[in-house]
């Protein structure tokens, strides 16, 4: 029997005025499973995981998460989803006016009201620990390396216990050590927090660490799939060339394709 | 021309809609009466010094510049609530309302631009709190209760200052100054005027909320949110109060 997907999109469509960034992308995540999501700058990677969760509203399409098309969904309806759902910012998205302490609790806070603050003091440690910065618990955002933005803004999206969790390039403008890092951190959370997740980046260590199953988008529309190593070895021109340039520009200049 | 015609009456739309928001969402719990409080302060207890100090100046300038002109007609006694009369249903209002377009409008204008491009109101949203309710509704709330009471603050302010004035060439004592503005003041000087400060307040909370949570991407939109907040903030006292002074002319 067919394995019910946790997040299923059909025949996704968005443009922006005359610019049409997905046309009619379809793809699926079961339970349990981390998809990597790979293309160019401008692809329509994060506008795919911004429709999924609704921060952009799709011009076609159908979007399913839990078996529900969250596009036919009211404000309300469309929350109870959200309060599943991690996500994780590029920029991590800090609330920059608010300590560590502060932002690992302001979500918290607003939807479990039945805990006490021992409970939510108890959690925000278990979050932080798990990303291995207790210490940074009264800081400023202001205060904090790009690393540990990233780190915190994990913790952050795990304190609420997501079933999913969508990273926006969870390793850009990291140096190679702390993105790997970041990686194994990602990595960590799956196992631990047994999330299913989609990965978008352009990091190359990160997608094969990190991800079961790999698509790459051209154009607006999903161009190859499958594993790491299956794309690796794909025969494809376009994807023989997106892996060799992108892995050249990992390990330092060489020849232009 | 016709794209000019377009994009305004969009805006408008747009700004309409915003404000139609904001009386629905405002009556719908959960209410944010923490973040509501802690606007107040910010908006309310922090604004204390300007106004203080611009309310001193106002009735202290208003009554040096205006006795000579007042000695020469003989109605140099008449000076206390010639003042306070300007400074409670004309001067008070408008100059504290400017003040605050000044500093709140664009404060705010500021804070939601950059909270809307650095992505922190899309990761309010996605973690199912009503970045609209959060954010906007506490501030306007608090600006249309503090301005008021900023202004009614600036008035007390500015009559002493006008004490202070006149005792620089004559001498009168401090209760006798407020006896005589009390004296010639009436209900109708102080309502119109008080509520108005409210519509003031609305709209400068409005303005800046609007100006920042419509931010594009770049932070040059964030210094475009926080001075296009503070010129709109400033016309739309200047209209409030003329619609103001129309209807009291009317009905009073």
């Amino acid at each position: 029997m067919k394995e019910q997907p946790i997040i299923e999109i059909k025949n996704l469509h968005k443009a922006f005025g005359k610019n049409k960034v997905l046309k009619g992308i379809s793809l699926r995540v079961n339970k349990g499973e981390d998809l990597v999501i790979l293309g160019r700058s401008g692809s329509g990677k994060s506008v795919a995981i911004k429709c999924l969760v609704g921060l952009l509203e799709a011009d076609r399409g159908k979007l399913e998460i839990f078996g529900t098309d969250i596009t036919k969904l009211n404000y309300e309806g469309l929350n109870k989803i959200r309060l599943k759902i991690g996500f994780m910012f590029q920029n991590g998205a800090l609330y920059d006016s608010m300590s560590v302490r502060e932002n690992l609790t302001f979500t918290l806070k607003h939807h479990t009201r039945h805990l006490t603050e021992e409970n939510i003091e108890q959690q925000i440690l278990e979050a932080l620990e798990s990303v291995g910065l207790q210490d940074a618990i009264d800081k400023m955002p202001s205060e904090l390396s790009g690393g540990m933005i990233k780190r915190i803004s994990l913790a952050r999206t795990i304190i609420i216990k997501p079933e999913i969790i969508f990273y926006d390039e969870p390793t850009a403008g990291l140096d190679t050590i702390t993105a790997q890092e970041i990686s194994e951190l990602i990595l960590s959370v799956q196992k631990k927090y047994k999330t299913s997740s989609i990965i978008i980046t352009h990091d190359m260590i990160c997608a094969k660490m990190t991800g079961n199953r790999i698509i790459i988008i051209k154009e607006g529309l999903v161009h190859a799939e499958g594993t790491y190593e299956e794309l690796e070895n794909s025969t494809d021109p376009w994807v023989k060339s997106f892996f060799f340039a992108t892995n050249q520009y990992a390990m330092g200049p060489g020849p232009t394709v | 021309m016709i794209p000019i015609v377009k994009e305004q009456l969009t805006q408008a739309g747009n700004f309409s809609l915003f404000i139609g928001r904001f009386f629905k969402e405002i009556f719908v719990p959960p209410f944010q009466i923490n973040e509501f409080l802690r606007q107040c302060y910010t908006i309310g207890c922090k604004s204390l010094p300007l106004v203080s100090i611009t309310g001193f100046i106002m009735g202290l300038v208003l009554t040096i510049q205006s006795r000579p002109t007042m000695t020469k007609f003989g109605a140099e006694s008449w000076l206390p609530s010639m003042v306070s009369l300007s400074l409670i249903r004309e001067i008070a209002p408008v100059v504290t309302a400017l003040i605050c377009a000044g500093k709140i409008a664009s404060g705010i204008g500021a804070e939601l631009g950059s909270m809307k491009v650095s992505s922190q109101i899309d990761a309010m949203e996605v973690s199912a709190v009503n970045p609209y309710k959060y954010l906007v509704v506490t501030r306007i709330l608090a600006t249309t209760l503090m301005v008021p009471m900023l202004v009614i603050f600036a008035d007390f302010v500015g009559i002493f200052g006008g004490y202070i004035g006149y005792n620089v060439h004559n001498t009168i004592t401090l209760q006798r100054y407020f006896s005589e503005v009390i004296e010639h003041l009436d209900f109708l000087d102080v309502m119109p005027a008080v509520i108005k400060t409210f519509f003031f307040g609305f709209f400068i909370g409005v303005i800046g909320c609007y100006k920042g949570f419509n931010a594009s991407s770049g932070t040059a939109s964030v210094g475009l949110a926080a001075n296009s907040a503070v010129v709109t903030a400033s016309l739309s006292i200047f209209i409030i109060d003329m619609l103001a002074v129309q209807i009291t002319d009317l009905f009073f």
